[in-house]
């Protein structure tokens, strides 16, 4: 461990610290400057605000963690946490980071020679500040949005970028994993931009080295889709039972592009993610699916919103949570649409599936629509397994584990049918398997 | 058939089931063995599925007196799981739909735990090839549709093509005793006749198979040994197969005026 490693605290002291550790542009200095005035202006929301209202975060102290070490003097790539989602799987990049220190930065040549950028979002943001400055915390997350988008925006480290010019179709997928020690911090960015017609599928991955480890993530996604682009984007996020997991993810989907953004939140003891599409250009498709499973004293807090600023956008959102032990889920879905997103079709749903009495799942669709020729549907379900399912199952053989272990997969089955990369299906399937299994 | 599996049955003795505290059954009593088939008919209400849930261990059905016999041992105790692998089977008059789980999945996973009735969990299952082969003739054999392995489990099934999965079920996990209840109801005359072939295929000589039904169409390929008519929560009179002809153009009323006291526990059951 450095010596800035044992200072605690997000304090000015380590903000200049990591301001002198770093050669970056000006403007991205500039940029963290001014987060860092709001992050120091502001205070840990707390449950007066709607969107906090559910999630308790009383027992968070910021105080007790240190922004990440500064330099790579101490960075190991034996430290990664095994990949889930690349088994069998040709990648055309990849990236790892441990306590937000970045430690694997590949690319193909064949797609750098195509112009593709794609690695360490420190690295290339001092390579390539002009190219990347209009997108970076410009666009999509607003740095000053609230106390944990400004400490992201002041502090962060490490990140990954993905880059891919007009017309370029990447047929094989990125892969990024940042992998957290117990107790220690990953301010990780990740930031996307597909220019126009191009094509992409990025692999993110987030987890702990110990299923148990506590620590900090406090992050943002940046998801910029041009005009006829179409971006795959998973995140699995994994993180060990101690870990707060704060996030905001945004994004901007332009016309006739397409994004399938597919969210696998199992980990961490308190999430709080705000996960935001805006349908900025006639045409766009959006496609967002959540697969949620919690257990023990998890409370996992997911905010979606599809935004539909423009006209003949459609967006499909479904998220599904499997609760066991004390966890909860609180799911809040809005989907706005503008006065000038006529011909929107809209649809949003959540299921929960309660496997033990002692959890809760909340689950709060909403509609706030301006236009008037639009098509916006909703719904959420929520109840335990149908014990005559159950009874079905073992007239037929199965074991009661057996049955409810076929009942919840099956449950999830829906939204795998949906998810179009076999490797993501089938992690995402053995996790929760698994899962299943421990809680007998 | 061998001589040995005459000998196996399922007995029932003087069973008493109550649900949710409330008496169904007032002490039944039937012995099937392998090989015959048994027509149960009796109104609705009179408790023929209520003994068909008891038989197969559901837990809301609960036995306060009498025994459960399969093959000289007494189930009562057993968990349906159990129950299933050692060798009997229910066909539901309203099976579960079980949302993303195929047919074939399910089937397969079913198949292996009964065949091999030890088998612990996580431990392989039949293979692949070998089970799906297997499922295919015998869906050939019902006259069923390959597709149907690929949907999942009862789920937007028709009404018809719910018994017919059912059929396909006790078609693949061949038990030694097989409880139909009402898996004529919802199909139409040739789906009737086509599933009393079918079923009379499968059981052949060496399946006890009680048949709950209303009509004599299922019957009409699997001639009853015995018919048994039920009444308030019990069996009140067993014949031949011209009972069951009786029943059936002839309703219930000459039954309910020879055993009146079952009758009067008929109605106090509905009410």
């Amino acid at each position: 461990m450095t010596e800035t490693a044992t200072q605690l605290g997000f304090t000015a002291e380590a903000f200049n610290a990591l301001l002198g550790s770093r050669k970056e542009p000006d403007w991205l200095t500039e940029l963290r400057r001014s987060a860092f005035k709001t992050f120091s202006a502001s205070s840990l929301p707390d449950r007066s605000e709607e969107e906090w209202m559910r999630t308790d975060i009383r027992l968070f102290h910021p105080e007790r963690f240190a922004p990440p070490a500064i330099g790579d003097a101490s960075a190991s790539s034996e430290e990664i946490v095994e990949p889930l989602l690349t088994r069998g799987v040709q990648l055309a990049g990849r990236t790892a980071a441990v306590d937000g220190r970045t430690v694997v930065d590949q690319l193909e040549p064949k797609w750098a020679d195509r112009g593709v950028l794609f690695g360490s979002l420190g690295r290339l943001v001092a390579q390539h500040g002009e190219l990347l400055r209009p997108h970076l915390l410009a666009r999509a997350v607003d740095p000053h949005a609230d106390y944990f988008s400004a400490l992201h925006a002041a502090f962060w480290t490490g990140g990954t970028l993905l880059y891919v010019p007009r017309g370029v179709v990447v047929d094989e997928p990125f892969h990024m994993i940042s992998s957290l020690n117990d107790g220690r911090v990953d301010l990780g960015h990740t930031l996307v931009v597909l220019e126009e017609g191009a094509e992409a599928t990025l692999l993110a991955e987030t987890a702990s080295a110990d299923e148990r480890a506590g620590g900090l993530h406090c992050g943002a996604i940046e998801l910029l889709v041009g005009p006829n682009a179409s971006l795959r984007y998973v995140n699995l996020q994994n993180w060990g039972s101690g870990v707060w997991h704060f996030a905001r993810q945004k994004a901007l989907v332009d016309r006739d592009a397409r994004l399938q953004w597919t969210i696998g939140a199992l980990g961490s003891r308190l999430a709080k993610v705000n996960q935001h599409v805006a349908l900025v250009g006639p045409g766009a498709d959006v496609q967002v699916n959540g697969v949620m499973f919690t257990q023990g004293k998890q409370h996992l807090s997911y905010h979606t919103l599809q935004h539909h600023e423009a006209p003949s956008c459609h967006s499909d959102l479904l998220y599904k949570a499997g609760l066991q032990g004390h966890s909860r889920t609180v799911w809040r879905g809005m989907i706005k649409v503008d006065r000038a997103a006529q011909k929107t079709d809209g649809y949003q749903r959540n299921d929960s599936l309660i496997l033990n009495s002692n959890a809760r799942a909340d689950s709060i669709p909403g509609l706030e629509i301006e236009a008037d020729d639009v098509r916006c549907t909703h719904g959420s379900t929520a109840g335990r397994v149908d014990e005559e399912q159950v009874f079905y199952a073992r007239s037929r053989g199965y074991t009661r584990q057996e049955a409810i272990r076929m009942i919840v997969t099956g449950f999830f089955q829906q939204i795998f049918d949906r998810i179009t990369i076999e490797s993501v299906r089938d992690a995402l399937a053995e996790a929760i398997g698994r899962r299943i299994r421990e809680y007998e | 058939m061998i001589d040995v599996m005459k000998h196996e049955s399922l007995k029932i003795t003087n069973l008493h089931v109550a649900v949710e505290g409330k008496p169904i059954l007032h002490g039944v009593n039937l012995e099937i063995r392998r090989g015959e088939t048994h027509a149960l008919m009796g109104p609705n209400g009179s408790g023929k599925s209520t003994l068909g849930f008891a038989v197969a261990g559901h837990p809301k059905y609960e036995v306060t007196e009498g025994t459960i016999e399969l093959c000289g041992e007494t189930i009562n105790d057993w968990s349906p799981d159990k129950r299933a692998r050692q060798g009997v089977f229910m066909a539901f008059q309203r099976p579960m739909a079980i949302p993303g789980v195929k047919m074939a999945d399910f089937l397969r996973h079913a198949t292996t735990n009964v065949r091999r009735p030890d088998r612990k969990e996580g431990e392989d299952l039949i293979p692949m090839r070998e089970f799906r082969k297997e499922l295919r003739g015998k869906m050939e054999q019902l006259k069923m549709d390959m597709e149907f392995a690929r949907r999942y489990v009862n789920d937007g099934f028709s009404g018809g093509e719910m018994k017919r999965a059912e059929i396909l079920q006790l078609a693949m996990l061949m038990p030694k005793f097989a409880i139909l209840d009402e898996t004529d109801s919802g199909l139409d005359a040739d789906a009737v006749r086509l599933a009393s072939e079918s079923i009379a295929q499968i059981g052949g000589d060496e399946m006890g198979i009680l048949i709950i039904t209303h009509h004599d169409k299922l019957l009409e390929h699997n001639t009853p040994d015995y018919t048994h008519v039920m009444l308030g929560g019990r069996i009140v009179e067993t014949a031949g197969k011209e009972l069951a002809e009786e029943l059936h153009s002839q309703g219930y009323d000459r039954v309910r005026a020879d055993y009146p006291e079952a009758a009067e526990a008929e109605l106090g059951v509905r009410s």
